[in-house]
Formats: structure tokens, C-alpha cells, sequence
């Protein structure tokens, strides 16, 4: 690897594996630090980092363990620097404590969960799909975050990118979430071009530091941030705090700022929801499905419509805040719903919330395999045929 | 000795917004933050640039009152915030404060590779030898026997030589001092904020509602007449009874250690990087 890698001058056809594009995407979005700890299938990330950041004057550090590169990511978001980690399963339990703190004090950065078999030690080198609802609910407390579940490894680049813009744009830690599939699986991938990719900047706050508040927000519930050294001498703390940032546990000023916590993301619905709904207008039996289980899906989707099966694929992309209009109009038509996933069964919790009256199905796969296309088809097409 | 705080005026680096301070009436962490104040006051410090990370505890919540940009992260884990900001960001003095529960039990792993890392920042950790904020229980610091709350019949544990730990991984700059000596304080934090690499300061602070009260130690200022006591011991034998800390912990600078401080050892190990791009 060389310092082509940082960035490509024009669109280039490479074959790169997931982590790999993980890595160009973060670089391309601007990411400008990286703090990690070695944990299979995600250390590749790590390892592209350690080249790639040097190049574009940003820096990389191995930390003594998963706690302290979230933390340190989070201190160098503090600082102004977009940051980024890396991890699987077991780091990110470990990660989860200062993610919380990203959440209630409004720190930029991006997580990378690349998913193993669990639980615990589990299956370090087979993927899985059971981090689902620890990426949404595994820091304590009303926790809000975004998830994003590419679903190739041009996704993963693509997604990558995006989460800096969320992560920015919404002052919050957004979670890249795939499997060891996708991490460590190599698939052609046309980069766009060198400079193409906007660097979204979070909004700096401006005006005279005297009396600044920073976290007064406007409309979209999304206060600017104050840059050390830019004057304002801002405080930023976990406990709950007022707009001026100092702590406060007063029952009408903790209901007003948590109240602009909890429903920042709903407010801001249009900037962060993403999906693909294939073949939903007219599907009597919709799949529902994210990550690598959606290429199984999407296989399986495409024969039953060859074979005259009404079938669709609605593919959240970004899983959390799950795009639930968006599934509620592709499963109008649907009689039965299909929720293939690897782990005992998460997403199909979600779905189940969502979609409340319409039959809907598990396939689960948790012996470290990936689901396959034959798999989803047969239970697929048995479902047809029950309903018909 | 005190004319050379000519010039500082405490206010002027505290937030008088967030006062009256939460501290309890006798503590030892007033007297280390005005020390610290003062230091930063001596080093001519840009408080738009001063970075204060603390983590969780009485000590953590220090923080709040400086004027500067300051941050109250987890608990145990400001030297790794530290870390983040001090590598995005080499232009801010970075200033850690900790305590003997968050340093040494749950951020002990921080600061044993923060001090082999021997990154520039400045930790200060003030030891009262208890988890006051939690209700007074033992910490790696509590001497033996002492009672807390979870240690009702006296502790059984030795207590944690901080400064002997940070100089074994390595730290730039070691140095003990106690809150009884307050100008002795501030020149020891200031040789520490001007030191190149990671700089570990402990403090000897005193938790008087809490450990002082179950020990019966009595009051603040019977609790740092002790301080002496215990620093020299012999010298005020007459007007205390037995040192509370069971060990003659030495003060002053005990550790100078001139070797790379990490930014700059990063920035040279990744330099042919950059200037490979450079030349492309």
C-alpha cells in the first residue's frame, strides 16, 4: 500500500475488501484520527488507518485497550478533529460506556462494529448479525444513536462517508454496523473521484463568547459547537446539563434539554433515513432484511418474481432509527413478512413493533455461516403458498 | 514565600458563575486547584487554549470551575480523553484531574501507558485516600486499617504507591506534594506544566467530612498538621498523634525523565509518510 491509497485521482475500478473501504471512506470524509485496539475482524481497519492517516496529516493511535480509543476519539472530536474507531463485539460492550457519553454531551464520531459470532468470545472469525440491538440499546440510559448497515463492500465506503455527514450534521455517534462477511470479503468497487467527496463540517459556533450557550439549538434541535481556543471556554459533562453546558438536575431544565435530546433525530428524520425497497408497490410477501442477509434476500427475491412470486425486499440501510414509514407503505400490500437474519432473532423485534398486523416470520442462522439465497427462497415460497 | 503570588488573583481563572463550590467545608481540593490556578497563572497560560479533562468523583468536578475549555468525561478516563485531545490538538496545554479512585482503580490502565506514552499533558491527582463522592469507600489509596464503609473493621489492602507506579511506566516528570505546603504546590505544578512529556503530580489532599470523620481524624486543620507528620516525620510528633497514611511518603520532584515526548516521536516515526505525499 502507498499514498495512492489516501486518495484517487479519478474514478478507478479496485478490488478492495470491506474494511479497506472502510478505511478510504473515513480518509475521503475527512477523518482526520483514528484510536483503536486490535480485535478480529476489524483490525484491518485499524491497520489502513495507520497508513493512511500519516499521509493526510492526521493521526493514528493504538490505545491500551477499547475504552480508552473511544475516549480518545471523543477527545479529539472535542478537539475539532474528525475521529473515528474500529472494533467487533466484545470491544464494542467495551466502547459502549464513553459512546453514551458521546451521545448526551453531542460528540461527533463514528463507530465501526464489524460483527462476530457471540455471544461473548464467541465466533472471532465467522459473521454474524447479533449486534443489531446492542448498536441501538447497549449504552445505558435514553440513548440516542444512529446505526448505518452497509450491505457491500461498496456500501461500507459509501456508508462510511455518510456517517461523517450524520455524525457532523447531527452532533451524535453514528455506528457503522456490518459482519465479518462484508469486512473481509473483496469485491470490485469503483471509487469516486479524488475531491468528489463533500466533507461535511459540523456548524461552528459563531458570535461574541460572552453569554454563548452551547446547547441552545435552533429548529433542528442541533447545537453549534464551540472549537477550543476559538474564545468561548465552553464546559462539556455527562451529567445533565442546561443550554450554558454546566450540570443541572433541575426537573424543568432536565426536561427541556432532554426533551431536545430525545427528539433530535426524529426531528432530523429527512437527513439521516435511508432504505431500498425492491419490487414493495405490489409484494404479497415482503423480506426484510439488512447487511449480507440482504444479498441472500435480494437473490431469493429475484427468483420468486421469476417464478411469478409477488416478493420484495425492504432493506433498511439505515437500521436505526429504523425507516418506519418507509416500511409500513412497502409492507401495505404484504400478507406475510419474512425477517432472515443471523443471530436468534433482533431485527424481526423491530419489525414486529412496526408492522403490527400482518403475519411475520423468522429465519435465523446463528452457527457462524452466512444465511443463503436457497434458504430464503424455500421459507420464501412456503410462505406464498400458505397464503394463497 | 507568598510575595511571589504577586499578580495572581484567583478569580480571574475561576468561573464565578458555578460559585459557591460543592466541596465540603475542610477539603484538601480547594487548596490543590488554587495551587494549580496559580501555576498556570506563573506559566502565563492562554486560558483560551488551556484544555482541563477531569473525570468522575470530587476531584472530577473541578473542571467546572476553571475558566478554560474543560471537559468532565467518565469516570477513570480523562487521561484518555486527554490523549484524544492532545494529539488532535497540540497546540492546547492540557491539563488532567484526577482522583485516587478514578486514576488508580478504574483509569489505572490510562495512566500506566499514558505515563509509558509520555504524551505531553499534565495530570494532577489529588489522593484524600477515599471515594468521597460515592460516600467514603476504600480506594487503592486507603491505608491499611482504616475504616470506610466498606471496610468496616479497617482495610486489609495496602495502599497504592502512585508516584512509584508512574515512574516505573515511565512518566516524563514525577512529583508529590502536599496541600500544607501550597507554595511548594504551585512551584511543583509548574515545573510539571512546563515539562516536556507526561507529567504525574500527586497531591495529598484531605477528605475530612468523610475519612476524616469515620477515622476520626478530626478537623481540617488537625488533618493537615498531620500532612506534616507524616512528610517529616518527627518533626510535629508533639502536636498530632500517629500519621494517618501509614507510609513516610516523599515529596518534591521525584522523577525526571527527558527521553521523547510521544506527539513529537509520532510526528518523526510518521514524517517519510508525509513527505512521500508531498513529493507525489
Amino acid at each position: 500500500m502507498n499514498a495512492v491509497d489516501a486518495s484517487v485521482a479519478r474514478p478507478v475500478a479496485r478490488l478492495l475488501s470491506g474494511n479497506h473501504a472502510c478505511a478510504l471512506g473515513a480518509v475521503a470524509a475527512g477523518c482526520r484520527f483514528f484510536a483503536g485496539y486490535p480485535i478480529t475482524p476489524s483490525s484491518e481497519v485499524a491497520e489502513r488507518m495507520s497508513r493512511l492517516l500519516p499521509v493526510v496529516d492526521g493521526v493514528f493511535v493504538q490505545m491500551e485497550d477499547e475504552i480508552a480509543s473511544m475516549a480518545a476519539v471523543i477527545g479529539a472530536s472535542m478537539g475539532g478533529v474528525k475521529a473515528m474507531t474500529a472494533t467487533s463485539g466484545p470491544g464494542f460492550s467495551l466502547k459502549l460506556e464513553n459512546v453514551g457519553y458521546a451521545a448526551a454531551a453531542e460528540v461527533p464520531c463514528v463507530i465501526v462494529d464489524v460483527m462476530r459470532g457471540g455471544p461473548s468470545t464467541g465466533m472471532p472469525t465467522r459473521p454474524a448479525q447479533a449486534d443489531l440491538m446492542q448498536a441501538r440499546w447497549g449504552s445505558h440510559g435514553d440513548c440516542p444513536i444512529v446505526v448505518l448497515t452497509p450491505a457491500s463492500v461498496r456500501e461500507v465506503y459509501e456508508q462510511t462517508v455518510r456517517a461523517f455527514a450524520l455524525a457532523e450534521t447531527l452532533r451524535t455517534p453514528v455506528v457503522v454496523l456490518y459482519d465479518q462477511a462484508i469486512a473481509q470479503l473483496t469485491e470490485t468497487v469503483e471509487l469516486p473521484p479524488e475531491g468528489s467527496i463533500v466533507q461535511v463540517e459540523r456548524r461552528w459556533a459563531s458570535g461574541p463568547p460572552g453569554g454563548h450557550q452551547p446547547y441552545a439549538a435552533g429548529d433542528d434541535g442541533v447545537p453549534a459547537m464551540a472549537r477550543p481556543g476559538a474564545g468561548y471556554r465552553t464546559h462539556t459533562t455527562g451529567l445533565t446539563h442546561a443550554e450554558d453546558g454546566f450540570p443541572s438536575q433541575k426537573p424543568e431544565v432536565v426536561a427541556r434539554n432532554q426533551a431536545r435530546l430525545q427528539t433530535k433525530l426524529a426531528r432530523n428524520r429527512g437527513r439521516h433515513e435511508a432504505f431500498e425497497a425492491l419490487h414493495c408497490d405490489d409484494a404479497e410477501v415482503l423480506v426484510v432484511a439488512v447487511g449480507i442477509s440482504s444479498r441472500a434476500a435480494r437473490r431469493a427475491v429475484e427468483g420468486a418474481r421469476q417464478r411469478g412470486v409477488r416478493a420484495g425486499l425492504f432493506r433498511p440501510v439505515t437500521l436505526w432509527p429504523i425507516p418506519e414509514d418507509a416500511l409500513r407503505a412497502a409492507a401495505a400490500g404484504a400478507r406475510a413478512v419474512l425477517v432472515p437474519e443471523m443471530n436468534a432473532g433482533q431485527l424481526v423485534l423491530e419489525v414486529e413493533r412496526v408492522l403490527r398486523a400482518v403475519k411475520i416470520e423468522r429465519l435465523n442462522r446463528y452457527d457462524g455461516e452466512p444465511i443463503t439465497p436457497q434458504q430464503v427462497a424455500a421459507r420464501l415460497e412456503a410462505l406464498a403458498r400458505e397464503i394463497r | 514565600m507568598l510575595d511571589s503570588a504577586a499578580g495572581f488573583e484567583v478569580r480571574d481563572y475561576l468561573r464565578l458563575s458555578m460559585m459557591p463550590h460543592f466541596l465540603c467545608p475542610g477539603c484538601g481540593h480547594g487548596i490543590a486547584l488554587r495551587a494549580l490556578l496559580w501555576a498556570l497563572h506563573e506559566t502565563a497560560i492562554d486560558k483560551d487554549r488551556l484544555a482541563v479533562v477531569s473525570g468522575i468523583g470530587c476531584a472530577g468536578r473541578l473542571s467546572a470551575y476553571v475558566d478554560a475549555n474543560t471537559y468532565h468525561v467518565t469516570h477513570g478516563r480523562p487521561i484518555a480523553f486527554a490523549t484524544g485531545l492532545a494529539l488532535a490538538r497540540p497546540d492546547l496545554q492540557v491539563v488532567v484531574i484526577t482522583g485516587d479512585g478514578d486514576c488508580l482503580a478504574i483509569g489505572g490502565n490510562h495512566l500506566i501507558h499514558a505515563c509509558r506514552r509520555n504524551l505531553k499533558m499534565t495530570c494532577l491527582m489529588l489522593n484524600n485516600e477515599v471515594y468521597g463522592m460515592t460516600g467514603g469507600q476504600v480506594s487503592p489509596t486507603t491505608s491499611e486499617s482504616m475504616l470506610t464503609t466498606t471496610t468496616p473493621l479497617g482495610n486489609a489492602e495496602p495502599a497504592f504507591d502512585a508516584c512509584a507506579l508512574a515512574t516505573a511506566a515511565g512518566a516524563g516528570f514525577v512529583g508529590r506534594e502536599v496541600t500544607h505546603h501550597v507554595p511548594k504546590l504551585k512551584e511543583l505544578i509548574r515545573q510539571g506544566l512546563r515539562h516536556p512529556g507526561f507529567a504525574f503530580i500527586e497531591v495529598l489532599s484531605d477528605c475530612t467530612e468523610i475519612f476524616g470523620r469515620k477515622n476520626e481524624l478530626g478537623s481540617s486543620p488537625e488533618m493537615i498538621l498531620r500532612q506534616k507528620s507524616e512528610i517529616r516525620p518527627g518533626a510535629y510528633r508533639d502536636t498530632v498523634d500517629t500519621p494517618f497514611r501509614s507510609t513516610d511518603l516523599r515529596t518534591g520532584v521525584l522523577a525526571v525523565n527527558d527521553r521523547a515526548e510521544y506527539g513529537e516521536a509520532y510526528r518523526r516515526a510518521t514524517a517519510a509518510a508525509r513527505a512521500a505525499a508531498g513529493r507525489r
